[in-house]
């Protein structure tokens, strides 16, 4: 590896850049590729990244192993009520860099929160400072149009892989209407999981943290739930 | 990515801006009940340290071995490894998975 290539790698890193390293096993030719780049391999390397696994590419001058390199998966919680306290450290174990997005100050308390980093911000400055990516959850929990909305609303405009939002059938169709009054249409508000989670009768808390941790895997896997 | 892979990377190119010379291992491919994953990596510096694992202790021992001869002669290499393997290599997996491990100089 040539030490401009493992200085561009760490940089990608610390920017928190998707990046892979494709190397030709036989040679120990390299180079970086990334999301959109204009390389032969890009078909292969955008399944690597969506798998978040390595994968070899056979190609006419011999195997290219391609490397994943990508960034922290990460969950957003808008609300720190009641279910945010069983689904941020769910996440957290499966591996998620949580943040808890709340400027009701008397619910985003470290007391509440043991562990979780907590911006007691409005959502939509919270959402710019953390510039989700295609590696971020994003989960609106409050059920007030005033936190939930302008989170939305950012979230549609980013690439996160997952977005959800808490509350009844009715409560998400009024919500649908104020978000294409404010011009998002269905092409981009149909990403929104609504009501969110797995169906599979949650009733407490804990138990809707699991249908939504197990409705975000399936979309960070790719499946269809 | 991990904190460990964001350590060996790092550790990789400290060792060289101090001077050093860095070889890279990278798990390619495996087969069976392979301790450690494809991408995982090993960093080895020319006075034997490392950092990282390609196999969960089995056969780091060889891959350091073949690093420091890398780092020499600075041609490339891939390394296969397992217990069906038996003619190319001493050591395997205890496990009795197969891995082949790509081995470059930092240059």
């Amino acid at each position: 590896m040539k030490r401009e290539l493992l200085d561009q790698l760490l940089a990608d890193r610390a920017a928190q850049r998707t990046v892979v390293v494709a190397t030709h096993l036989a040679s120990g030719d390299q180079r970086l590729i990334h999301p959109g780049d204009d390389d032969p391999l890009a078909a292969e390397a955008a399944l690597a990244i969506q798998s978040d696994k390595p994968r070899t590419a056979e190609t006419a001058d011999g195997d290219v192993f391609l490397n994943v390199f990508n960034p922290p998966l990460r969950m957003i919680i808008v609300g720190a009520v009641h279910i945010a306290q069983a689904l941020a450290p769910m996440a957290a174990m499966t591996g998620y860099d949580v943040t808890i997005v709340d400027p009701r100050q008397a619910w985003a308390t470290p007391e509440r929160f043991p562990d979780i980093r907590i911006l007691d911000a409005w959502p939509d400055e919270a959402l710019a400072e953390l510039q989700p990516d295609h590696r971020t959850a994003i989960v609106t929990l409050t059920h007030d149009p005033k936190l939930d909305d302008p989170a939305l609303q950012a979230a549609l405009s980013s690439d996160a892989f997952y977005i959800g939002s808490l509350g009844s059938r009715g409560t998400h169709a009024k919500r649908i209407q104020r978000l294409e009054t404010a011009g998002f249409d269905e092409s981009r508000h149909s990403r929104i999981h609504g009501p969110v989670g797995l169906n599979i009768g949650a009733k407490s808390p804990a138990e809707i943290a699991v249908s939504i941790m197990g409705q975000v895997t399936a979309a960070l896997r790719g499946v269809a739930a | 990515m991990s904190t460990e892979t964001r350590d060996i990377l790092q550790s990789a190119a400290d060792w060289q801006a101090a001077g050093r010379k860095v070889a890279l291992a990278t798990v390619v491919s495996t087969w069976g009940s392979a301790p450690r994953p494809a991408g995982s990596q090993l960093a080895i510096a020319e006075n034997g340290d490392f950092v990282g694992s390609v196999s969960g202790g089995c056969v780091e021992g060889a891959v350091v071995a073949e690093a420091l001869e890398i780092m020499r002669s600075g041609t490339p290499k891939q390394l296969d490894f397992g217990v069906s393997n038996d003619e190319a290599w001493e050591v395997g997996l205890a496990c009795g998975g197969k891995i082949s491990v790509f081995v470059e100089r930092l240059e």
